[in-house]
């Protein structure tokens, strides 16, 4: 049996030089908002680690990105990264990307929301920015449930799950996201859980660079909310769900992605392929326009 | 600053109000505007979409009107000019982000054609019955200004004024048009760009690690710059202080709120503008905006043929209304008469101003229609021959309500 450290003993540990270590990811954090408002156990951190990892893999001009969330726990990350952030109405955040990028093209935009924010109040806008194939990442942690509210029932909650406001299961079938992705027109499709850090920054730096409309669903443990009505032990239960559950299948077709609860959760990279972006199709357009080969009809 | 030869389409046109007000996005520079269709404001996001990539700008049909007026504050931090057009269901449809628009001073210009309502009412056909939704619409303490044009060449002048204002202020401007001005077709006089002054965008220029996005200027407003300047801003709709970053107390609230409220307020005297006719000697004031001051200026003229000392003040803006200059005649006049297509909303902003000094008189109309210059002349002889103080405002039964009621609503009598 270890005996316990002394106070003497710790403090001969501590490196004295990191004191005046920086952070490693200070510059893409805003440390004077810190600490962060999320729960012990929650996954958010993690994907804010991973996309922060990716921002510097893929060497963006941070100048030259922005990024926008809507509303609950994930709609809180933009006020955390030290990018020019917009933390915009419920569900509105792809519709306020689209406008800034439409309006200003040469921006990288990133939309970072959560499951209830993209995919229930903002559905529409999510379906018809792959649609339009808008040149954005938009980054899905995916908790299960509205987590900032108290844990109610969210569109990705697995069928027979508990949450507050189904407390006798849900009996709604949940969305497969990278599925509605797949279909709405996403030109790159991937999902990793937070516990596959190093894929989930691989993905973000893949879809970072990728033109067009990019998803990467990440999923997360909620250790308050879900975990707790549902009996799922603490974040670290959770993460050893993801590890005994989790599939890699990359390429796999997207509708065999559904999630049943706590059953297998098949994550990779699934779609990769190429599309005029909108920007892309609207430039031709225009330069035919002005070339008076495209009249008015 | 003037505005650029490439987006004024200078000369005499014969078009709508919808039309000339998309001419008026132009000119004032607008770059992006992102809509829905909706009847009767079509007309004019159509206009926009054709001449728009002669001015280096564009049109985007988003997929509703959440996502249109969302789009626009997203362009708006992009550094454009921007605009939505909509009418009733979507008017409501937009109101959250109003709120949103306001919280983070964002410059924008939302053009409502106004229908009959509620509910989808008569898409068709005129109303003014959303004035109260303009100011009161969205959740929350904040101000913004509404303007009401009355003509296709208002509708043009005054959606350039419209942008000024956004700019100058920060705060979303509403032209709250209607049905009847949107589809009237009449002259339009496109003036040449270097006699329309536009109002640049508040821009900080001073250091970027100095920059503080909420810390006032002198007049309230604080300056903006756009996303991807390096300024590595913070925006949330969320109380926030100067620097952006959310806060949960009632002192940034009584702090920041307030000042949202009074960069309008105590600025009112700059930002409205009224028309006035005949006030010195009147003994009768007709309050009126958009279409209804059209039809009052036929009722006043018959009014006076009767002999009946009447004035006009037509509002061209109505939010932020002129609280002092009501009060102010309220001490002269007899009677103030608010023809309004609505059941009553700008009327009681009258009598409020009033303070009992003058009697208030309602002329209703429901959407779908306007009213008939006689029944705003009988209102004025009604103002005029009311000796007593009526401590509420009096309804005057129109030509309209008498016909379908049969001498009167029941519930009325």
């Amino acid at each position: 049996m270890q005996t316990p450290k002394t106070n003497q003993q710790k403090k001969i540990q501590v490196d004295s030089s990191s004191m005046d270590r920086i952070h490693p990811m200070e510059n893409v954090l805003r440390m004077d908002r810190i600490p962060h408002i999320w729960c012990p156990g929650c996954g958010i951190g993690l994907a804010v680690t991973a996309f922060a990892a990716a921002l510097e893999k893929a060497e963006i001009d941070l100048s030259k990105i922005v990024i926008v969330s809507g509303i609950g726990c994930t709609g809180r990350v933009a006020g955390y990264v030290k990018l020019d952030s917009f933390h915009t109405t419920h569900g509105r955040a792809i519709a306020f990307a689209t406008g800034i990028k439409v309006a200003n093209p040469d921006m990288k935009v990133v939309v970072f929301s959560g499951d209830g924010d993209l995919i229930a109040i903002g559905g529409n806008h999510f379906i018809h920015a792959a649609r339009r194939n808008i040149d954005m990442l938009v980054v899905c942690v995916n908790n299960f449930i509205y987590a900032m509210t108290g844990g109610q029932v969210a569109p990705t909650t697995p069928l027979t799950a508990y949450a507050t406001t189904c407390p006798f299961g849900c009996v709604e079938p949940p969305f497969n996201i990278p599925y509605l992705a797949d279909s709405s027109g996403a030109v790159y499709v991937a999902r990793w859980t937070t516990l596959h850090v190093r894929r989930l920054t691989n993905a973000f730096v893949e879809a970072l660079n990728k033109k067009g409309f990019s998803v990467v669903e990440a999923i997360s443990p909620c250790a308050q909310y879900y975990s707790r009505i549902n009996r799922l032990g603490d974040g670290l239960d959770m993460m050893r769900y993801y590890h005994d559950n989790a599939e890699i299948r990359n390429g796999e077709d997207t509708k065999n992605l559904d999630i049943d609860f706590q059953g297998k959760i098949i994550v990779g990279k699934f779609i990769d392929r190429e599309r005029p972006s909108y920007t892309d199709r609207y430039n031709e357009w225009l330069s035919k326009v002005k070339g008076g080969e495209n009249e008015p009809g | 600053m003037k505005a650029d030869q490439r987006d004024v389409l200078t000369g005499v046109y014969y078009i709508d109000g919808d039309v000339a007000s998309g001419y008026g996005a132009l000119a004032a520079g607008c770059k992006f505007i992102a809509g829905y269709p909706i009847t009767p404001s079509t007309e004019a996001a159509e206009a926009f979409a054709r001449i728009a990539p002669k001015g280096g700008a564009m049109f985007i049909q988003m997929e509703d009107e959440l996502a249109s007026i969302s789009a626009i504050v997203g362009a708006a931090w992009a550094g454009a000019k921007t605009m939505t057009i909509t009418s009733g269901p979507g008017y409501s449809l937009m109101m959250e982000t109003i709120g949103y628009g306001a919280m983070l001073e964002t410059p924008f210009v939302l053009l409502n054609i106004q229908r009959g309502g509620p509910s989808t009412g008569v898409p068709t056909k005129t109303g003014q019955a959303d004035m109260m939704q303009a100011r009161w619409g969205s959740h929350g303490d904040y101000e913004l200004i509404a303007i009401a044009p009355d003509s296709p060449q208002e509708l043009f002048d005054h959606t350039i004024k419209a942008f000024n204002l956004a700019e100058k202020y920060r705060c979303p401007v509403m032209i709250m048009a209607d049905e009847c001005v949107g589809h009237m077709t009449e002259k339009v006089v496109i003036p040449r760009a270097e006699e329309i002054e536009l109002e640049p965008r508040r821009w900080y220029t001073g250091p970027p690690d100095e920059y503080i996005p909420f810390k006032p200027d002198e007049d309230l407003v604080p300056k903006m710059v756009k996303a991807g300047s390096g300024h590595k801003l913070f925006i949330s709709g969320r109380l926030h202080d100067e620097r952006g970053y959310p806060v949960d107390n009632e002192h940034f609230e009584l702090k920041y709120v307030r000042r949202l409220i009074d960069k309008i307020m105590c600025n009112k005297d700059k930002i409205i503008e009224l028309k006035e006719e005949q006030l010195d000697d009147a003994d009768v004031v007709v309050v009126s905006y958009g279409i209804s001051s059209r039809v009052a200026v036929r009722g006043i003229e018959m009014a006076r043929e009767k002999g009946i000392k009447v004035g006009n003040l037509r509002l061209i803006t109505v939010w932020p209304f002129p609280d002092e200059r009501i009060t102010e005649l309220a001490k002269k006049v007899k009677a103030f008469v608010v023809p309004e297509i609505n059941y009553g909303q700008v009327v009681f902003d009258v009598a409020r101003c009033c303070h009992g000094n003058a009697n208030v008189v309602l002329v209703p109309h429901g959407g779908a229609g306007v009213h008939m210059p006689d029944d705003i002349c009988d209102a004025i002889l009604l103002g005029a021959k009311e000796e007593r103080k009526i401590e509420k405002v009096i309804e005057f039964k129109t030509q309209l309500e008498k016909l379908v009621f049969k001498g009167g609503s029941k519930l009325k009598e």
